[in-house]
């Protein structure tokens, strides 16, 4: 099976949709975490355990025993059944627990992909779900091949500003139809894609490199197509790359 | 197929904020629960941005609409389809007193090969102990079985009947077993990734451990000793781990599907749930066992007769035997076994 970063799921309903695989970097990281979380826990609790000893000695060494052994296994247990797939690591590093289908975490599946890190995690440093993490197609640590659960990307999509792209002026483009028609079939996505990026981000580059951009799109997309010179004369480079995008993304 | 990106925008902007700020709740207040008619708007909503997303798909030049929509989609995905069944309300009794025996009785195979490997070892260890003198060292590592067991006996006896070894530390040794047998179960679980073979050497080298310890004080006389020392707690630990061999080799099974005509990810989803009832079954056993161990099997008569010892430890394996043989049996749904 090819290794891949993205994993395509097909809801009921006919519509696919990907999510991103995350890499053994973000995840290692998340761990560090983690690993930090669970020794400051281990630290609040000793503090508890030193006042239990003024009671019993016995107690307060078997309720350190205990309590260390129980974090160690049920932090990532109870983190990821509350948070839905997260720890306090898998949080700030943006990256999240989720069935292999994309379906809610069971409680089973969190249960197994934790306690199998006993054998992710020989014989140093995560060695073998590491191994496991780079050669699955999918980045699955034997915890997660066995609970059939992978980890994802959780990077937050902000809305995108579309008014930025397409204020409402007069576009010359849109007297010739037969040059819409035209450019809806001759640029590519990824060519129109390019236009918008450059569209969306102009405000971010200083003067003389958003002209350069500009022109490079503009003679890249004059290339494509002749116009008329009643399309493009009197307009800025960067006003005829709008004019494109508008005919290309609006009736 | 959309025409007017601008209208379409116009018109589904607000779903789509909509949606996001409840998946922003959800994902605030994980335990939140929504009414009915939250539940409506919230499948409204999804369904309606999921045609959306179908929409914009179609649009070849709006990569960043599409990734946001995608974005929305998934979490909600995850919050709207649950295809498996739902469990019923989690009870403690009845996990106990029904599911956990069951699941043991479904996978018998699997456990008879577990006792089966010990049992294997058992013989191994007990034979090289008798054969061969010398053995000892190599196979039992632990210095307080290095010793002639009379001697052992003669010494646990006097000390124990003059002073209490174990004061002011029970608690603490009790700790240290529980934990410390727990991980080398789970351990012996884990290793039923390596298709079982890992499983089947830590079974087999605990029984040689264990057929060693046996035969060594057998034939020194000490029989009686042995068995009011090991079986007040071994009736439960022993059967502990068998029982994670058991749930190596169930997911071992899981993993090379032998003769099973369902998808790998199919056999490990069904496992799974019986996985969890094992492994939580046996840490339960053992924490039993620790507490048996730390405050009963370590006093020797004259403090504690050896007869209530092993009377104590026969009737504990009695029980288990009972319990695991019957408990839950009526109420149990007929089910391929393993």
């Amino acid at each position: 099976m090819q290794r891949t970063n993205t994993l395509h799921i097909k809801t009921p309903e006919g519509i696919t949709f990907s999510l991103l695989l995350a890499g053994p970097v973000a995840r290692f990281l998340a761990w560090v975490i983690d690993f930090a979380c669970i020794l400051v826990i281990m630290m609040a609790l000793n503090i508890g355990v030193q006042v239990t000893q003024i009671v019993s000695f016995d107690f307060a060494q078997a309720a350190a025993i205990l309590s260390y052994f129980l974090v160690s296994i049920g932090y990532g247990i109870l983190c990821e059944w509350y948070y839905k797939g997260q720890t306090v690591g898998k949080r700030l590093m943006s990256v999240r627990v989720m069935d292999i289908q994309g379906l809610r975490l069971q409680f089973n599946q969190i249960v197994i992909r934790n306690l199998l890190r006993f054998i992710d995690s020989i014989p140093v440093c995560y060695l073998v779900g590491g191994l496991s993490c780079l050669l699955s197609p999918k980045s699955q640590r034997l915890g997660d091949l066995a609970a059939n659960t992978i980890v994802t990307r959780e990077s937050k999509i902000p809305r995108p500003d579309l008014e930025q792209i397409l204020p409402h002026k007069y576009n010359s483009l849109r007297d010739h139809p037969h040059l819409v028609a035209r450019l809806r079939q001759r640029i590519s996505p990824r060519e129109a894609n390019i236009a918008i990026q450059a569209l969306l981000r102009r405000n971010e580059l200083d003067p003389l490199s958003r002209l350069d951009l500009f022109a490079r799109i503009a003679a890249h997309f004059k290339k494509i197509i002749s116009y008329p010179h009643e399309v493009i004369d009197g307009i800025t480079e960067e006003q005829f790359v709008r004019n494109v995008v508008d005919a290309l993304v609006r009736r | 197929m959309i025409i007017d990106l601008q209208r379409f925008i116009d018109e589904e902007k607000k779903y789509w904020a909509e949606l996001e700020s409840v998946l922003d709740r959800l994902e605030r207040d994980p335990l939140k629960k929504m009414n009915l008619s939250e539940l409506k708007r919230f499948h409204y909503l999804y369904q309606r941005t999921s045609s959306g997303l179908a929409r914009v798909m179609g649009l070849s030049a709006e990569t960043e609409i599409r990734r946001y929509l995608e974005s929305l989609v998934g979490h909600a995905y995850a919050e709207v389809h649950e295809l498996r069944e739902k469990s019923r309300r989690f009870s403690p009794l009845r996990w106990f007193f029904e599911v956990f025996p069951q699941t043991v009785r479904q996978h018998m195979r699997a456990f008879i090969l577990a006792l089966g490997i010990t049992a294997f070892g058992f013989a191994i260890g007990g034979v090289a102990i008798s054969i061969d003198k010398e053995a000892k060292s190599i196979i039992l590592p632990f210095s307080h079985l290095q010793v002639d067991p009379s001697e052992r006996v003669a010494y646990e006896e006097k000390t124990g009947a003059i002073k209490d070894r174990l004061a002011g530390k029970k608690a603490t040794f009790s700790a240290f077993l529980m934990t410390h047998n727990t991980r080398v179960s789970l351990f012996t679980f884990a290793m039923g990734f390596t298709w079982g073979i890992g499983t089947v050497i830590l079974l087999f080298y605990n029984g040689v451990i264990l057929g060693a310890v046996a035969l060594d004080f057998f034939h020194a006389g000490q029989s009686t000793f042995l068995l009011g020392w090991l079986l007040p707690h071994g009736a439960i630990e022993i059967p502990a781990i068998i029982l994670a061999g058991q749930a190596g080799f169930v997911l071992a099974g899981a993993l090379i599907g032998w003769g099973r005509r369902i998808s790998f990810k199919k056999r490990l989803r069904t496992v799974a749930p019986e996985l969890v009832t094992l492994l939580c079954g046996l840490a339960l056993m053992l924490v039993w066992a620790g507490i048996v161990e730390a405050f009963f099997s370590q006093y020797h008569a004259p403090v504690i007769p050896y007869d209530a010892k092993i009377i104590f430890g026969a009737m504990e394996l009695i029980a288990l035997i009972l319990f695991f043989g019957f408990s839950g049996k009526s109420k149990e749904r007929p089910h391929a076994k393993d």
